[in-house]
């Protein structure tokens, strides 16, 4: 019976076989066939590079990742608002500094919206910014090191949302709050938020050589949610836009008492005029507390500066240069088509998008056809500036990205799916499902004058079901489309890190060439590097030990260190003498209250051990250097700490 | 007799060269240097083809107990031989100058040749001892001791000429521009060596 039922399988198999190899001979229209054109879409053969670089931002792990695709392989986590013990980002000595904010050492954020910078409105590849959401900051990572470079902490602010966006010639990095606070902050009962909190908008200028920042001015606003923002771009730059939600200025329960009002607005700034107000003069100088952390490429460290005031701007002070326009439902994303025309207004609890027209705002605002204001900021009519709305069929719209061909496409958070729209007719053109919930969504140059409008990365806030299951906690799903036809095509799905927010997406021919591969040993300033192993030596400086140590594959020199005590500061300054790409040290001594280092070629970076037993205490190389890794190691004799052993170091018995 | 003299001093110019382009290249390329390291040979020192290449070749080499590469004062061979190059181009020049005003005879073009393929042949004589001293004079405390499958130790002398696999190293050693400039000036002194002595026998049988 056994063999008579598998001689029916084989049979019914044989069958099938035959019947599929007749479809795929036919009209190539089985799905089989599509799925593997797709696979070749995605395919990046071994040893192949990908097209584009995206830098996705890691959410709550604080960092950002970098993936390439269309591949969705990930290439690197850089560091940026968390302590990374991979690398001893935020424990080494070096960049401890990173962290540090008026608050103290804040070894976390919440990390959410990476922008390339900017010349002309198209990506540069000089830098990238990104916002720490919970203790407002903003950070500069070097495009060529891939290394945070610098960390500005934004006072008066808090959930710094609206951020990190650039003008079009990356003049400013702008910052805004989500949640209005007292300005300055003072003890005062919250129920009295209304008319009193207020919120700041902040323009961070960017030094165009080394990108360095600087908080220019900041706008103090009316006491709403300022969600998102972007900036204009060709025609309206000079121009910002921001979100806002919370027009009621509730305090409490704002999901319900937030969401009262039909329409809130958007916010039009025209920075330039407020630029010019403060060049002459203008503003007010307050007192202020903010971190400024600035890490020099060439001493490999961070230094840390408390910045002790800000200037403000009431915008009443600057007439012409704040506008309100109603925008239905508690807008979300802030988005501006690549000519700078249009300013798209992401009602989330609506099924419609508002667009808005920059030229008709310039016609309301100078036929001044207000419709009333709010705390003395005009407001314009709805319908004076209102270029069209885009009825889609869907729910939660959120973010709006576009390729450069005429089209936009919106995120829908409810319904679960990107919709393709045309700007000016406003028809839908296209629907395809997300997995599940999307966010944000990332075309490369996709928010900027010039889109590279080949891929659509959607990402996802709910998982569920999409890849194996490991247990309650999952990372979020992102989705990769084909966007290069009328029509779109879902080509892959892949796991990202943290919760990426927004991503940011680059031709990989800007960024690759220019890619650092080693840091020169010959240009190497750290007051602690060793540039040739006969400097290396063991220092004591009461009880602080200095050891100046290099390595070389595959040994530390020294690497037999004596007269340490129990009670010592013992700092490893540690320069990684290799010059060959790809060929790091690393280094981790055991019982020690930090994590490893991971020392680049060429670089310097310290560790601080407090030895609080006596004894003979190993340390040893963590990176897979080379054949002789596993001999990579070294002792420190630690004697107690009256002893009068005299410091003493050597290599190889010398 | 005036061609053959151009070619001559042509020939002798192009040994200047080998003061500006190296004269032999040895690549070492491996699966973990998909970009191989390499180093120039110049009459007066080694130099990598990427900045960091000999400091890398040397920090390969160290396991299996190489001497580091030389630097220029380390080796007498890149004070003379930059001497011989400039005497010898110098001597060809004013032999061809000679000949060009028929002070010398198209003889001298092949002496001068001649000369040249000799200390030629006992360069690369010198060149190949310095590679085997190199490849076979190895540290005997060093990390990676290896041996031929009839015990004898593993040599790493890189090839005199061509390809050669090294345990994961894949070995290329190939001249380079100065070389072949060298070369090609050689050749030339060959061809005014024959024009010469055609125009000479041309010339005797018009006397004739």
């Amino acid at each position: 019976m056994k063999t008579c039922k598998f001689q029916l399988l084989s049979l019914f198999g044989a069958l099938m076989l035959l019947t599929s190899c007749g479809n795929n001979n036919g009209k190539n229209k089985s799905s089989g066939a599509l799925n593997s054109s797709n696979a070749e879409k995605v395919y990046v053969a071994p040893g192949e590079h990908d097209e584009f670089y995206a830098f996705l931002s890691g959410g709550y792990s604080g960092n950002v990742t970098v993936y390439g695709l269309p591949s969705g392989r990930m290439f690197k986590e850089i560091p940026v608002f968390s302590q990374f013990p991979t690398s001893g980002y935020g424990y080494s000595e070096e960049t401890k500094p990173m962290l540090e904010t008026s608050h103290g050492f804040v070894p976390w954020d919440d990390s959410h919206h990476p922008e390339i910078s900017l010349t002309n409105g198209e990506l540069d590849g000089r830098w990238l910014f990104i916002n720490g959401n919970n203790t407002p900051r903003i950070a500069r990572i070097s495009l060529t090191t891939f290394e945070t470079e610098e960390i500005i902490e934004v006072p008066n602010s808090a959930g710094n949302h609206s951020s990190s966006f650039l003008t079009e010639n990356s003049e400013y990095v702008v910052a805004g709050t989500r949640f209005s606070v007292p300005i300055p902050q003072r003890d005062m009962p919250i129920n009295e938020y209304k008319g009193n909190f207020q919120g700041a908008l902040s323009f961070i200028s960017v030094d165009p050589e080394h990108g360095h920042m600087d908080i220019k001015f900041q706008i103090i606003m009316p006491g709403f949610n300022y969600d998102l923002s972007h900036p204009g771009r060709g025609k309206s730059h000079g121009w910002f836009f921001f979100t806002t939600y919370n027009t009621e200025e509730a305090n409490s329960l704002q999901e319900v008492f937030a969401s009262q009002n039909d329409k809130d607005f958007i916010a039009a700034i025209n920075w330039k005029k407020v630029e010019e107000y403060v060049n002459n003069g203008g503003g007010t100088k307050v007192p202020a507390k903010y971190a400024h952390n600035v890490y020099d490429e060439s001493t490999h460290t961070a230094t840390s500066t408390m910045k002790k005031e800000v200037l403000t701007v009431n915008p009443l002070d600057v007439p012409g240069a704040v506008f309100f326009l109603p925008t239905p439902k508690s807008p979300h994303g802030c988005d501006v088509d690549p000519t700078g025309n249009y300013i798209i207004g992401n009602g989330k609890l609506s099924a419609d998008l508002t667009v808005h027209s920059f030229d008709n705002m310039i016609d309301a605002i100078e036929g001044e056809k207000f419709d009333g204001e709010a705390y003395g900021i005009p407001i314009l009519k709805f319908e004076d500036v209102l270029a069209g709305t885009v009825k889609s069929g869907g729910l939660g719209p959120l973010h709006t990205e576009f390729d450069g061909k005429g089209n936009a496409y919106t995120t829908f958070f409810i319904t679960s799916e990107v919709v393709k729209w045309k700007l000016g007719t406003w028809e839908v053109i296209d629907r395809k499902p997300t997995y599940y919930s999307v966010g944000h969504l990332m075309i490369p140059g996709g928010n900027s004058r010039k889109p590279f409008g080949k891929y659509l990365v959607a990402l996802n806030k709910i998982t569920k079901d999409r890849y194996l299951p490991v247990g309650p906690e999952m990372e979020h799903s992102a989705q990769l489309y084909d966007i290069s036809g009328e029509k779109m095509e879902l080509l892959s799905d892949f796991p990202t890190h943290g919760e990426p927010h927004y991503a940011a997406g680059i031709p990989a021919e800007l960024l690759a060439p220019k890619a650092k591969k080693i840091y020169r040993l010959d240009e190497n300033k750290h007051p602690y590097a060793v540039t040739s192993p006969d400097q290396a030596r063991v220092e004591r400086k009461g009880n602080e030990v200095h050891i100046y140590m290099s390595t070389i594959r595959s040994h530390f020199t020294p690497d037999n260190i004596e007269g340490v005590k129990v009670g010592d500061k013992v700092y490893f300054h540690i320069t990684n003498h290799e010059q060959d790409f790809d060929v790091p040290h690393g280094f981790a001594m055991i019982g020690q209250n930090s994590s490893e280092l991971l020392i680049m070629p060429g670089q310097t970076k310290s560790s601080l051990w407090e030895p609080k037993q006596v004894g003979v205490w190993p340390f040893y190389c963590t990176d897979f250097c080379s054949a002789l890794h596993q001999e990579m190691q070294g002792y420190v004799r630690v004697s107690p700490a009256k002893s009068n052993i005299e410091l003493s170091w050597s290599l190889g018995g010398d | 007799m005036k061609k053959a003299s151009l070619l001559m001093i042509l020939g002798a110019i192009l040994l200047m060269g080998l003061f500006k382009f190296p004269l032999w290249n040895i690549k070492l390329g491996a699966p973990q240097y998909p970009e191989p390291l390499g180093m120039n040979i110049y009459i007066d020192g080694i130099q990598g083809m990427n900045e960091f290449d000999i400091q890398n070749i040397d920090g390969l080499n160290h396991y299996i107990g190489m001497k580091t590469l030389p630097k220029p004062e380390e080796m007498w061979e890149f004070s003379v031989f930059p001497i011989v190059i400039g005497g010898m181009a110098a001597l060809g020049f004013l032999i061809g100058i000679l000949g060009y005003f028929g002070e010398v005879s198209y003889r001298w073009f092949l002496g001068w040749l001649v000369l040249m393929t000799i200390l030629g042949i006992l360069g690369m004589y010198d060149f190949n001892a310095w590679m085997i001293d190199y490849g076979t004079n190895l540290d005997p405390k060093a990390i990676m001791k290896l041996q031929n499958p009839d015990g004898t130790p593993m040599s790493y002398k890189p090839p005199l000429f061509g390809h050669q696999k090294m345990l994961n190293f894949d070995a290329y050693s190939y001249p380079r521009l100065g070389g072949y400039l060298m070369g090609v000036g050689m050749l030339l002194t060959l061809v005014a060596f024959y024009i010469g002595k055609r125009s000479k026998m041309k010339t005797n049988e018009n006397t004739i």
